[in-house]
């Protein structure tokens, strides 16, 4: 494609009187991603105003009460780190994955199995004091989540069958499994019937951070993944030869490096660090396993994981920016009583206008000047 | 009603969203469209669609609000990939994502509301006629819309200088547009039909097949739908055949408590799911047949002017 | 004086930091051919996608019959009576040859065959109206493609190198149709940078030099030397002789080399056999999409092969990988540079590392930095690559310095052998004739090295021995003493055994 040129843009979606042209840049700076960030950002201030001008109420007193409301008291900001924990992790996780081009939107699935073989173990041992339990429910969780995603590695790599498909599929295969078991083989004999488990001894889980707050100490494996991650991708040549696999198959099958490789890492990653996750969720607020385990954080990881622009630092605010979207979701809801649906749409649109956005990442629009001729 | 007449009449109902989803979802795929955003656009569609039926007391305008609003998000898709030059697979799981989003937005205050459902046709002599008549002759109108529209589907794709102009965008769109066709319009249009069709399949659910909204309902079937162009290697009729595959073995969870089988009824409910796997794996393994009939540009990134 | 059918004055376009087109004027009559000759990266592209709509100009005037027009899109130009025979062709492979035209051609199916027929015996263009595309040659595709083209009947059409594409024999039934197109009083505007082909077949030649127009001429008048005077602003050096005498011995032997390619439209290679030397070079000739595409990568490593079928001295190597058989000194310098040879949205000091990591630049699975850069450094000055740095994307860079960069690196890891496909394609002349000298030296240094090239006459230029691929077989090697142009060019249409030349 050397013959590809930088078109002319007027034509679709500006002015015909203005000569505009869209060129590549030479060089994108570092800050140009934060930019495109915040850009999406105050875009999704004026969309959200307007849904909540649609529900009637005010926008800057909507706007207020999903960002910064949260923010004014210790409860709301022990919320939003307990919220950013898991986004963290996943998103870390499925970056590495998306720099290669390999879609795993399944995160929500292997959190599920992650949390299901973590608290498998803290049943098994429940009333143990061993400071070990809590390691093996986290190696575990970890181990079972990336079986999960091998799953779809191996299909991927032996049948060629679409890792975004299969992983879809596995993560509602999980959820039926998730069911079957906190009504069956997991369920607490003295629960009354209801569908969970028996709550967890202190040995089962993180001890918090903030008094007063849920934030525990799972926010600490989600910081180690980002320093992790920010290290294999700037310096490891295991995450180079990611990178050029995801920009550019043709040079990376010339180089020889090897895409079923990177597709098995990618989804074992991913996939690993998902399965934190949810033993993050089980040790952690929910302190047993149950049916609701995750608000979708699964979904709202890939959210993360491109608005942070697939950079570990990027992720790290991108991960606070979405879990105060969730906890000031719910925040909305008490104080201006709008139905929490509105976390969904923001996060949505946060993402649309973020891609929307991206286009000035690669090109910039430049005015013609007419010259004398 | 015995039990084939059940499977027959039920999977025939159970596979018409998934037609009309998978016809428009063809279309889109054919022009090198891969909208990821199905599941949303439908459940934006049955919100809509329920809402709209129960306000206005309408289907037909239920299904025409169903089939706008999921039309409507489909744009912001064609908008995102074809101007904004954005990646395929993000964009369509944002829409995705939005679309589940609005669509528990909209029907939050209808959620414990159902609908009488749409009527069954009374064909005359047709649905009188023992045996056949239950089977086939006493569905509704959507069932039979929805048979005329994989034929009309076929015949437009593969007869009309229509489809022979979104096969070959779907082919090489730059190539295309060096003939002087305008890609985009091209693609946008069958996005846009895409959108409809998937918003008309998710408010048949919603007002059909179980006539109330819950959060949730379409529950994976918008990608069952990706999922049944790639068993359908983009022909119609195998995509079609697809479909009612699908309908039937979603009506196995039923048939199979009803004889009485002792099976956890989570694994009933996981089974289209893990068909579904295994049906991907069986299918791709074939990369060169994969190959020779997906659009050569499919989920590529627009390199335009 | 016959009238104007196209002009354009004042003509400029600028990508970035380069202006492609720099005040051009061009004009075009009716019924004549007309040449625009320059060298790779002289403008002539870019002035054709301003005539065809396919990029606006920043500024100028375009007049057609008379009136300023604005040629907004391809569609436009089309509508104005402007045709274009694309080099790469615009053809839907999937698609038969009659679905192809009607694309562009309105009518029902029985009268658009109807059509075809009565244009092909016209022009002399025979096709077949129900073949599908992928299964025809280069030729018939060219032939489908230039009849759809006059079936919109247009008033100008342009080709675009339209002779790259063709075996020898080809060009001259293809002059005979554009001939006959000017008789009926079309203009063609004809591109080429081969000098015999336009003294043969044009009326006028607008020479182009660096995005500007230094002669309007009537080629018949000049000589071959004059026009290459107009087009080439640096002399360039004749390639140096032969530095001592050759020593030779196999290196590197392929033999009985079968794939059957993932691409459905690519042709199986089937039973190749070559014997690369030492201190020779070997060519590879023939029309693009004849298995060259195969061959190269079974030789790089990308295909892997059953082990004997490859055999570098007397090791197997076809079952090893592109970065082991690195390793063991065979090196690939493909003919894509942008997303194969280099990776476009990364630094050049990324892509200096791409092949070469296992050389020094890693340390206990971490990437050292700083030595990554100075190869960067050392491959830029080196090869006397035009860049702002080692910072610079590789995307930023001219096709021609791209791969003087891309060569430099593989040079930098001192293959024994290496294998280069179409190295100067789409290359400047300065760059070209920098990579061709390379080459050269290598070869003088003992090593072996194996060029596939459409362009025959850079083959017998500057190869020892020479093979020509089609449809998947290659025939025996020939040297180059042996033989010539049309002995290579029946070769190249399929006829091996006329490719030793009955005199030579």
């Amino acid at each position: 494609m050397s013959g590809w040129q930088w078109p002319v843009i007027s034509t679709v979606w500006l002015p015909p009187m203005a000569r505009f042209v869209l060129e590549p840049r030479d060089r994108v700076s570092a800050f140009a991603p934060i930019q495109v960030a915040l850009l999406a950002l105050v875009l999704t201030f004026v969309g959200g105003g307007l849904l909540f001008a649609v529900y009637g109420v005010s926008p800057v007193r909507g706007i207020y009460a999903v960002f910064i409301d949260p923010l004014t008291t210790t409860y709301g900001i022990g919320e939003v780190l307990l919220k950013m924990a898991p986004l963290l992790l996943i998103a870390q996780g499925l970056a590495i994955g998306f720099r290669a081009q390999v879609w795993n939107i399944g995160a929500e699935g292997q959190l599920i199995l992650g949390a299901i073989a973590a608290s498998v173990l803290a049943i098994r041992f429940d009333g143990t004091t061993s400071a070990l339990l809590l390691p093996a429910m986290i190696l575990a969780g970890m181990v079972a989540g990336m079986a999960w995603a091998a799953i779809a590695a191996f299909l991927k790599t032996q049948f060629n069958a679409n890792e975004i498909l299969v992983t879809f599929m596995l993560t509602s295969v999980a959820l039926q499994l998730l069911y079957y078991l906190v009504t069956g083989p997991l369920k607490d004999p003295m629960g009354f019937n209801f569908p969970q488990s028996i709550s967890f001894g202190s040995s089962a889980t993180f001890p918090l951070l903030i008094p007063g707050t849920r934030a525990n100490a799972s926010l600490f494996m989600g910081l180690f993944a980002t320093a992790a991650a920010y290290i294999f991708v700037r310096y490891s040549f295991a995450g180079y030869r990611l990178s050029v696999g995801g920009l550019s198959a043709g040079a990376a099958t010339y180089a020889g490096f090897s895409s079923k490789r990177a597709i098995w890492l990618a989804l074992l990653v991913s996939g690993g660090a998902a399965g934190l996750a949810g033993v993050g969720e089980v040790s952690g607020p929910l302190g047993m396993l149950q049916r609701n385990i995750s608000p979708g954080y699964g979904y709202a990881g890939i959210i993360v994981a491109v608005l942070g622009g697939l950079n570990p630092i990027g992720i790290l605010f991108a991960s606070a920016v979405m879990a105060l979207v969730y906890v000031g979701g719910d925040f909305a809801l008490l104080s201006v009583g709008v139905p929490n649906a509105v976390t969904g749409i923001l996060q949505g649109m946060l993402l649309i206008f973020y891609l929307a956005c991206s286009l000035l990442l690669s090109a910039r629009i430049r005015r013609i000047r007419e010259e004398p001729a | 009603m015995d039990v084939l007449t059940f499977m027959i009449s039920g999977t025939l109902a159970a596979a018409t969203a998934l037609i009309f989803a998978a016809m428009g979802e063809l279309v889109a795929e054919k022009s090198g469209m891969l909208n990821l955003g199905i599941e949303g656009m439908m459940a934006t569609g049955a919100a809509m669609g329920f809402v709209a039926a129960t306000v206005s007391g309408s289907y037909t305008i239920g299904f025409l609000a169903g089939a706008l609003l999921g039309c409507a998000l489909s744009l912001v898709f064609a908008a995102l990939t074809l101007v904004f030059r954005a990646n395929q697979t993000a964009s369509g799981l944002a829409i995705g994502i939005l679309g589940l989003g609005l669509s528990s937005a909209i029907g939050k205050k209808f959620e414990s509301m159902t609908l009488p459902g749409l009527p069954d046709l009374n064909l005359g002599f047709l649905s009188d006629l023992p045996v056949i008549g239950p089977m086939f002759f006493q569905l509704d109108l959507m069932v039979y819309l929805s048979i005329v529209l994989v034929y009309l589907t076929w015949y437009v794709l593969n007869r009309t200088k229509l489809g022979l102009t979104i096969r070959a965008v779907g082919e090489s769109p730059e190539n295309a547009h060096a003939l002087g066709l305008n890609v985009r319009w091209v693609r946008a249009g069958c996005v846009a039909f895409g959108g409809a069709m998937a918003g008309i399949g998710g408010a048949y659910m919603s007002t059909a097949y179980t006539p109330l909204w819950a959060e949730g309902m379409i529950a994976g079937r918008g990608w069952i739908v990706v999922a049944l162009t790639v068993f359908g290697t983009w022909m119609v009729p195998r995509v079609a055949f697809g479909a009612y595959l699908f309908g039937s073995i979603s009506l196995l969870e039923l048939s199979i408590q009803a004889f009485g089988v002792n099976v956890p009824s989570q694994l009933m409910s996981a089974l289209p799911y893990i068909v579904t796997i295994v049906m991907l794996a069986l299918i791709s393994r074939n990369a060169l047949f994969i190959r020779l009939n997906s659009p050569a540009s499919l989920g590529a990134t627009l390199k335009l002017p | 004086m016959p009238e104007a059918l196209l002009k354009l004055t004042g003509v400029t376009k600028r990508y970035g930091q380069t202006v492609a087109n720099d005040h051009v004027d061009f004009e075009v009559e009716k019924g004549r051919i007309h040449a625009v000759l320059g060298e790779n990266g002289a403008g002539k592209s870019t002035l054709m996608k301003i005539i065809y709509g396919v990029v606006k100009p920043d500024a100028g005037e375009v007049i057609w019959n008379g009136q300023p027009v604005d040629i907004a899109s391809p569609s436009m130009a089309r509508k104005l009576g402007i045709g274009m025979v694309f080099q790469h062709f615009s053809l839907f492979e999937t698609l038969t040859v009659t679905e192809n035209i009607s694309l562009a051609v309105p009518g029902t199916k029985s009268e658009l065959t109807e059509r075809i027929r009565a244009a092909s015996a016209k022009f002399n263009l025979e096709v077949e109206p129900d073949a599908r595309v992928h299964a025809l040659t280069v030729g018939e595709r060219q032939r489908i493609e230039i009849l759809r083209c006059i079936l919109q009947e247009p008033r100008l059409i342009i080709l675009d190198e339209p002779t790259s594409v063709l075996p020898p024999q080809g060009i001259s039934k293809l002059f005979e149709t554009l001939k006959v197109l000017a008789s009926e009083g079309i203009g063609v505007i004809f591109i080429s940078h081969k000098l015999e082909e336009i003294r043969a077949l044009c009326d006028t030649a607008t020479v182009m030099r660096a995005g500007r127009v230094v002669g309007v001429v009537d080629p018949r008048q000049e000589t071959a030397k004059s026009l290459t005077q107009m087009m080439i602003a640096q002399d360039v050096p004749p390639p140096k002789a032969r530095q001592g005498s050759a020593r030779t011995a196999p290196v590197l032997t392929v033999s009985g080399l079968n794939h059957t390619p993932l691409n459905p439209y690519a042709p199986k290679l089937n039973d190749l056999h070559v014997t690369l030397n030492s201190g020779e070079i070997l060519g590879i000739a023939g029309i693009s999409g004849n298995g060259q595409d195969a061959l190269t990568r079974a030789l790089a490593g990308e295909i892997r092969t059953p082990p004997e079928t490859v055999m570098l001295d007397q090791t197997p190597i076809g079952m090893h990988g592109p970065d082991r058989r690195r390793k063991l000194g065979v090196h690939f310098i493909p003919e894509e540079r942008l997303g194969r040879g280099a990776v476009p949205g990364q630094s050049l000091a990324e892509n200096a590392g791409l092949t070469t990591y296992h050389q020094g630049l890693l340390r206990s699975g971490f990437i050292r930095r700083a030595a990554r850069k100075e190869r960067a450094r050392e491959t830029i000055s080196g090869m006397d690559v035009r860049c702002s740095g080692t910072e610079a994307p590789a995307q930023s860079l001219s096709g021609g310095n791209l791969q003087k960069f891309i060569v430099g690196r593989e040079l930098s890891l001192k293959p024994r052998v290496l294998i280069a496909s179409q190295p100067t394609w789409g290359v400047d002349v300065g760059a070209a004739a920098a990579i061709r000298q390379k080459l050269l030296d290598l070869r003088d240094a003992g090593i072996a090295v194996l060029v596939v090239s459409e362009e025959l006459d850079e083959l017998l230029e500057i190869c020892d021995r020479i093979q020509v691929i089609f449809r998947g077989r290659l025939s025996p090697p020939v040297s180059v003493s042996q033989t010539d142009v049309d002995h290579v060019g029946l070769a190249m249409a399929g006829d091996f055994d006329g490719l030793v030349a009955a005199d030579g």
